[in-house]
């Protein structure tokens, strides 16, 4: 059953939420509205057409199966194991032990900038990717992208050989091809050579394009990425006269300003600031003080979710904002009170605000966003130079890219070129511009002027299409290279694996560029660093940057810049801020673009785990959409999943809409990567491409934005109800203050029964007893747990139809919680997050009720779930209340494709049709754990199992432990004031428990849920 | 109307009747034994292999140790097939030009895997772990039997859950001295009981009957 069709009568909602009746809690509107039919909805276990026969084969043939099935039932238990072989090495390498996964150091490209990951190998094939928590940009966390990554390396759909106009070709024609076309360009100095890359901080690459440009002085570079930070750099060069990069220390800071910044989530570096600005959310071990988080926004975000006050404004508003509080902290001369007026947070907010940063000087942190024009970025330098940052909180440091250019205007140049027939070779090193290029730039009408074209990309994508040359990338684990990280660390990227395909990797085109079209990865990487180190001791040095992760000693110093004050009085005729006068504001609607939380620019359009994953604050999966807020919407007449046409200028495109407490009114945000023609059998057609809409002069929001109703009804997967616990105070939060008043609040909020009023029989525990505590004080919601278990057990991926019908396999889901009081929550909700994994419980209902004991109890306490047994009642998933456990309703994990096979990891069984499924707390890793222990005669240290979940975690938000030694961190936490159980009145005894959330907001800000964030 | 059936046949009748629920039980019982049986087990079957070695003659006529061949055994969870460069260590010197160990030659000169036939082979489900055992002072031949008696290795057990788990519940009756695990001669002495008490102390060993313990 789809959620309720009806469109909602918001009136009537906004007054449920001001009488008391509302909910505290809600995940969204519909329950909010409590229909009939979203009544009706809950009901059933799984959404209605969950259970519905819908294989295409009719009736006559169930029946023919049925009985054939069950003549055959007897006789299956006959069948002998098959024949097998075992193949092993005719000469062994050296330190593969069969069966013992071996993990190396590497680095993964995110944004151009490194993530320092450790990879599992299993004999030769990476499995899994874990944080290196060596590397400054890891600390031994991942982000979803870098757990994705193995699927994308073992993609089908990967391009596997070099064609050339469609057929299939060779390196060697290549070759002479592009030998032919260089002798020409050698007279004329290479005028007719462009070269296209995506963000680059390789040194080696930067070392090659220079030899390259050496060779042929009148050739060009271009950097584009539909992404690029191109405002951060502007910013940067009007504050300080040169490009610098800026690098936060959230572990200093204990007032924070967000001006549209989701530096947890979208900013080079953003897995270490999760980590540090977590840490100093904890009340315990010493730590009584909280920092304190204020977001203004544009799109609700993870970020705006964690903030003690959030409020929304129109992207185009933020520099106004910006304007006001720089002037009242006394940054800079602009100081214009009639600014104040008509902001999206009152005056007296602001002075609160501005107090609270300037009581901490030195200890406060401003932060503009990625996607705000420089003027913010340069108020942000102004605020924290005046609030004395620089150099506490705030440090600068020379730009991690060894070419910063200002990557739009890069592009133009290149298209203008283009244009007049300048170009005549163009290699693209990766990117997919042809499909994400601004659109007024017309790159794809004029990149059929150059004379040859070479695309180099992992596949055949809408740019290799309209390219004479297609070469296949190789991955990042297939090849050599090197990268830095956010804060200029050096990483030597090695592969795990040598290319599936015919891959090559950047450097080796390039090297052929120079006439070296033999030279490898390896020798070129590695030379390079030859040249920069001394001689003797370079194999020293190597190996050990190889196996740390990172070069030491590569990070960038702190930079000593003076600001030019100038900039900040000068910059407002510079930017034209005279467009964003408050007279025209309402009446046009705003367009934001984002890049999507999951399948970033569009890059991992292909990838299902991402595809699949829910978005963090939408949970929609497999499609973007248009956000409207609540009041939008009802302006508007238009309801969820209602095609509309969006309109800027003569730009269009049909979006469909979905309603988003917390978008900024009369503002529509889509996020890009969306409408890939040529991504995939995975990514083709999945939702609408918000590049059509996206020019190079507005490239993060515009003002001109119209919307057409359209009568059409697009249908969205949103896993928002499924396994849904209905409104048992699930997510428990107080304030920090009343937390000091009142520590037990957390235990009041919810019964709990005694432990003897069960009838499930009592239960001794000798050993171990596996428990896991989760610090929602800590999550961010950014859904990194869920596709780091997806990728460790085997998990399936299902596609959108069988989503929106409720089957999704993710064994721990992230709810999403709206709180607030009042109708103003509905346009300003406080965002809550909750990771679900199996509870475990001690007095499991699963287990009672399972016909075959496929679910049984351990010694250990976990509900084990016994695949082999599973005949597929359901019984389990139907008593379970927190509905955790997954179902496979068809049969889900592809067993076919060979390239899929060598994804797995061997010690998790790839289950098939028919059975039930769910976290196991990583049984896996806590038998290898446990029989290592064991052999070498001691206990299981604390911190020896870590589950997959706890290892990605980037908030270090999840704990896993012995809960009967007292003494482990698991046992100190849930003896904590803060820890409660899910449902516990239920009297499940959940092994799985939570930490209730705490906000910090400021007593000077007024309790007026208008303003409360 | 005229009876189709002759009154004799009541008593056939009768008997079926009465006769389906031994008919019943008596094909039960057939099940369970030909699931038992060394047909379906393949017990007791020695296996064809590319090069007929002959484990008896590797060790108890020359006395090579286990490990050094199953060289994972104390350490992982499989206890490795040896590469063909182990074969290679003595037979470039020893029976070089011996036909039958032609494959072995073959092998190594063109990097290609001999292609062994798999004799002890666990469901997909089950994850049985070799290091774990032969460290809490399970012996070879108390799963492998006597290998050293074995010109073509057969599988001397069924390999069947219920026994797996006789030993998982009862450990006791099956455990001998660490020093002992690779010794394929070992008798166990007429106390083992007694024995077997002490060393499930001294070793720690668990009586593990969880599922998790081998599926998961």
């Amino acid at each position: 059953m789809k959620m309720p069709d009806k469109s909602l009568d918001l009136s009537a909602l906004r007054a449920r939420l001001n009488s008391n009746r509302g909910p505290r809690y809600w995940k969204s509107l519909e329950e909010v509205a409590d229909t009939e039919d979203f009544r009706e909805f809950l009901q059933f276990e799984f959404p209605q057409g969950a259970e519905q026969w819908d294989d295409p084969s009719g009736r006559r043939r169930f029946l023919k199966l049925m009985g054939a099935s069950l003549a055959l039932a007897g006789v299956t238990a006959c069948t002998r194991q098959p024949k097998e072989t075992i193949m092993p090495y005719v000469r062994a390498p050296e330190e593969i032990v069969p069966g013992k996964p071996l993990f190396f150091a590497t680095a993964m490209p995110v944004r151009g900038m490194a993530q320092g990951i450790l990879v599992e190998s299993h004999m030769g094939r990476p499995t899994k990717v874990e944080g290196n928590p060596e590397h400054p940009a890891s600390l031994g966390a991942t982000d979803h992208f870098a757990q994705a990554s193995v699927l994308t390396l073992y993609d089908p759909d990967r391009s596997q050989t070099i064609t050339h106009l469609g057929e299939i070709s060779s390196w060697s024609a290549l070759m002479g091809e592009i030998r032919e076309r260089l002798a020409a360009q050698h007279p004329v100095k290479g005028a007719g050579v462009r070269i296209l890359s995506e963000t680059i901080t390789s040194p080696t690459l930067a070392h090659q394009l220079g030899q390259l440009l050496r060779e042929f002085p009148e050739a060009r570079w271009h950097q584009y990425d539909p992404a690029c930070r191109d405002n951060v750099k502007q910013g940067a060069h009007l504050a300080f006269g040169q490009i610098v990069e800026t690098r936060y220390r959230f572990d200093k800071a204990d007032v924070i300003l967000s001006l549209d910044a989701n530096f947890l989530a979208s900013m080079p570096g953003n897995v270490r600031y999760a980590r540090e600005f977590s840490a100093r959310r904890r009340i315990r071990d010493g730590q009584s003080e909280m920092n304190r988080l204020y977001v203004v926004e544009s799109t609700p975000s993870i970020t705006g979710a964690k903030a003690d006050h959030r409020w929304s404004s129109r992207a185009s508003e933020i520099v106004r904002v910006a304007r006001a509080a720089a002037a009242a902290v006394g940054a800079g001369e602009a100081a214009k009170i009639n600014e104040v007026s008509g902001l999206p947070l009152d005056s007296v907010s602001l002075a609160a605000v501005v107090k609270d940063l300037r009581n901490h000087r030195g200890r406060s942190l401003v932060i503009a966003g990625d996607e705000q024009p420089a003027e913010v970025h340069v108020l942000a330098h102004s605020m924290n130079q005046a609030l004395g940052n620089i150099g506490e909180t705030v440090i600068y440091t020379d730009p991690v890219e060894p070419n910063p250019i200002l990557q739009i205007e890069s592009l133009r140049d290149l298209v203008r070129d283009m244009a007049t027939g300048k170009v005549d070779l163009l290699v693209m090193l990766g990117g997919n511009p042809v499909y994400d290029a601004p659109i007024d730039l017309g790159f794809s009408e004029h990149l059929g002027q150059v004379k040859l074209r070479i695309h180099l990309s992992l596949f055949e994508d809408e740019t290799s299409a309209q390219c004479h040359w297609h070469i296949p990338e190789a991955h990042f684990l297939e090849s050599w290279s090197d990268l830095r990280a956010y804060d200029g660390t050096v990483s030597i990227v090695q592969p795990l694996i040598a290319p599936l395909y015919e891959g090559k990797s950047a450097h080796e085109l390039l090297a052929a560029l120079t006439g070296q079209p033999d030279r490898s990865s390896y020798d070129i990487v590695r030379d390079y660093w030859k040249s920069q180190k001394p001689d003797e001791g370079f194999e020293r040095f190597w190996r050990r940057s190889l196996h740390d992760g990172f070069v030491a000693d590569t990070t960038f110093p702190q930079k000593q810049l003076s600001f030019k004050m100038s900039a900040v009085s000068g910059q407002q005729s510079a930017f034209g801020g005279g467009q964003l006068a408050a007279d025209n504001r309402h009446e046009s609607l705003e367009i934001i673009f984002r890049t999507d939380p999951h399948i970033f620019d569009g890059r991992f359009a292909n990838n299902g785990w991402l595809q699949e994953l829910p978005k963090p604050l939408t949970k929609l999966t497999w499609d973007n959409a248009a956000f409207l807020s609540p009041s939008t919407a009802e302006r508007l007449g238009v309801t969820n999943e209602q095609l509309v046409q969006l309109k800027c200028e003569s730009r269009k495109v049909e979006a469909p809409i979905w309603i988003l407490p917390g978008q900024p009114n009369d503002t529509v945000t889509v996020h890009l990567g969306y409408g890939r023609t040529r991504a995939g059998h995975v990514g083709n057609g999945m939702g609408f491409s918000a590049y059509a809409l996206r020019t190079s002069k507005a490239p993060w929001f515009e003002t001109s934005l119209e919307i057409q109703k359209t009568s059409q009804r697009y249908p969205l997967a949103c896993t928002q109800h499924h396994h849904s616990m209905e409104g048992r105070n699930p997510v428990r939060v107080g304030h920090l203050e009343e937390y000091r008043e009142h520590p037990d609040f957390v235990q009041e909020m919810g019964e709990n029964p005694p432990q003897s009023l069960t009838l499930y029989p009592e239960r001794k525990y000798e050993g171990y007893a596996w428990g896991m505590v989760i610090d929602l004080n800590a999550c961010t919601g950014c859904n990194a747990c869920t596709i780091a278990c997806q990728a460790e057990n085997n998990i399936a991926v299902v596609g959108k139809e069988q989503v929106a019908v409720g089957r999704e396999m993710h064994w721990i889901r992230v709810d999403r919680y709206y709180g607030g009081e009042g109708e103003a929550a509905l346009d300003n909700p406080e965002t809550y997050h909750q990771p679900v994994p199996c509870m475990q419980c001690e007095n499991a209902p699963c287990e009672v009720v399972c016909p075959v004991g496929a679910t049984s109890h351990s010694t250990e306490g976990l509900n084990d779930m016994v695949y082999n047994r599973c005949v597929g009642t359901r019984y389990c998933s139907n008593n379970c209340p927190y509905k955790v456990r997954r179902y496979n309703f068809l049969l889900y994990s592809d067993f076919a494709t060979p390239s899929l096979k060598m994804l797995r990891n061997p010690d998790v069984t790839v289950r098939s049709r028919g059975v039930m499924e769910k976290c196991t707390y990583c049984v896996q890793r806590i038998n290898a754990a446990k029989i290592e222990a064991e052999k070498a005669d001691r206990p299981v240290k604390d911190g020896e199992i870590v589950t997959a979940c706890e290892a990605v975690c980037p908030a270090q938000a999840i704990v896993f432990g012995n809960v009967n030694d007292p003494n482990s961190r698991v046992s100190k936490l849930k003896a904590d004031k803060l820890n409660y159980g899910l449902l516990a009145d239920l009297n499940t005894r959940p092994r799985t428990t939570y930490l209730a959330t705490l906000r910090n907001p400021n007593p000077e800000i007024t309790r007026d849920p208008k303003n409360r964030g | 109307m005229p009876q189709i059936f002759h009154r004799s046949t009541n008593t056939f009748s009768k008997l079926s009747i009465f006769g389906a629920v031994f008919i019943l039980a008596a094909l039960a019982a057939i099940v369970t034994a030909i699931n038992r049986s060394s047909y379906v087990t393949q017990a007791g079957v020695s296996r064809e292999q590319p090069v007929p070695f002959s484990h008896q003659h590797h060790v108890s006529g020359i006395g090579i140790d286990c490990r050094y061949c199953h060289t994972s055994v104390e350490n992982a969870a499989f206890a490795n097939i040896p590469p063909t460069k182990t074969c290679m260590n003595c037979h470039s010197q020893i029976w070089a030009g011996s036909p039958t160990l032609e494959p072995v030659r073959e092998s190594f000169r063109s990097d290609q895997s001999i292609r062994w036939t798999r004799v002890h082979d666990l469901p997909d489900f089950a994850y049985f772990n070799h290091s774990i055992h032969v460290n809490k002072g399970v012996g070879c031949s108390t799963c492998h039997g006597r290998v050293d008696r074995m010109p073509l290795v057969w599988q001397e057990k069924s390999l069947l859950m219920e026994w797996c788990l006789d030993c998982h519940r009862h450990p006791e009756r099956y455990v001998r001295p660490r020093e002992e695990v690779f010794n394929m001669e070992y008798q166990p002495p007429a106390d083992q009981i007694a024995l077997g008490t002490r060393l499930v102390e001294e070793y720690q060993i668990q009586s593990l009957t969880s599922c998790s313990t081998c599926h998961r």
